[in-house]
């Protein structure tokens, strides 16, 4: 018989990981890059931005479609309203992995520059130039960074604690 | 007065002052758009306000004249930070050279509604020689004009400095005409 691990799966940590470096990465190289005056630079940066996000997007559904196919580790025997928050924050926290990049889509095609993946493939505008809902949906994106960012800090905080508080193993789970 | 009753004016006068020969640009159903690439992402821009000058009879290309004059300041493209960028010296240089124009300099009919327009196009100032081929096609009286042709941004200056890095904003952009004309005679 099988014995369960109590770690998550290699792909899952992979993935955890891998988007733990790209969201750090893409939301820092954000704040950075709308200070930059109009130049060949910012071109180029917001580029890369908008490359980073869809390949967010992409590996976030692999990684949702991975989680619903393989069942995480049981988490360590503690209070119910700390599995609550804990499973509260990893629902908000997948939802954002999707609204997140999906918002900067859209604000993007709004504002007149349809993505181009890798300034290869281009992909659909789902909405229309249209100036106001670019004003809107720059709101959206930035509010939704700001949400994803404080809800990261919080998740990081809680593994911190259960690692050098609670000693309880749970951030072994998922260490490399 | 208002655009449309200035432009009717305009046209009216121009026409008297030309005679019947002229030919009118319907300015509210023309466009004049361009499509600029930015790291392989098409970014479409437009020009809000152009005059022409057209004396052309189908059947006498070859005698035909064409001029337009585009207002610089009308430009339209991306969002609002671009348009603005866009004025810059680097750029269209809107403060020294708010006009850009076409001046024919031979037209050839290829047949099938078909012309080929060859002439001089001056942005910022430079002037150089452009080619484009147009479909005509006429209804209720008036004639549908349409065609495009690229041209190369850097041969009129056009982004400089940094901005001649054609690897983020492509040398290429393509002019696309869409022009409604009155008074044409029959194809």
């Amino acid at each position: 018989m099988h014995i369960s691990t109590p770690r998550y799966s290699l792909i899952a940590i992979a993935l955890h990981w891998l988007l733990a470096l790209l969201i750090l990465g893409s939301f820092s190289f954000g704040l950075y890059m709308v200070e930059l005056p109009f130049s060949p630079a910012r071109i180029k940066q917001f580029n890369w931005h908008k490359w980073a996000g869809i390949t967010i997007l992409g590996l976030s559904a692999l990684r949702l479609l991975w989680r619903l196919t393989h069942r995480p580790p049981a988490a360590p025997a503690g209070p119910a309203w700390q599995k609550a928050a804990a499973q509260g924050t990893h629902g908000l926290l997948y939802a954002l992995f999707f609204a997140v990049p999906l918002a900067g889509w859209a604000y993007s095609s709004a504002a007149g520059f349809p993505v181009v993946y890798f300034g290869v493939l281009p992909l659909p505008d789902w909405v229309s130039p249209n100036p106001a809902l670019a004003d809107t949906l720059k709101l959206v994106h930035r509010t939704l960074n700001y949400t994803l960012a404080a809800l990261v800090t919080l998740h990081a905080a809680a593994a911190l604690k259960h690692h050098f508080l609670d000693r309880d193993g749970l951030l072994r789970r998922m260490l490399p | 007065m208002n655009l449309r009753n200035a432009v009717l004016l305009s046209i009216t006068l121009f026409a008297l002052h030309n005679g019947a020969s002229a030919q009118q640009l319907i300015a509210d159903q023309s466009s004049i758009s361009f499509t600029s690439k930015q790291m392989g992402v098409p970014v479409d821009g437009r020009f809000g306000k152009f005059e022409a000058q057209i004396s052309f009879n189908p059947k006498e290309s070859s005698a035909a004249k064409i001029s337009f004059e585009v207002d610089i300041g009308s430009a339209v493209i991306g969002d609002a930070e671009t348009v603005r960028e866009l004025r810059k010296p680097v750029w269209f240089d809107f403060a020294k050279f708010p006009k850009a124009s076409f001046q024919s300099s031979a037209v050839k009919a290829l047949g099938a509604g078909k012309f080929e327009v060859a002439g001089t196009l001056t942005i910022k100032g430079r002037a150089k020689p452009v080619t484009t081929t147009v479909q005509l096609s006429q209804q209720a009286g008036k004639t549908l004009v349409e065609g495009s042709f690229p041209l190369k941004r850097l041969d009129f200056t056009l982004g400089e400095g940094d901005w001649k890095d054609v690897s983020i904003v492509a040398d290429e952009v393509v002019v696309k005409l869409k022009l409604n004309l009155a008074g044409v005679a029959p194809l």
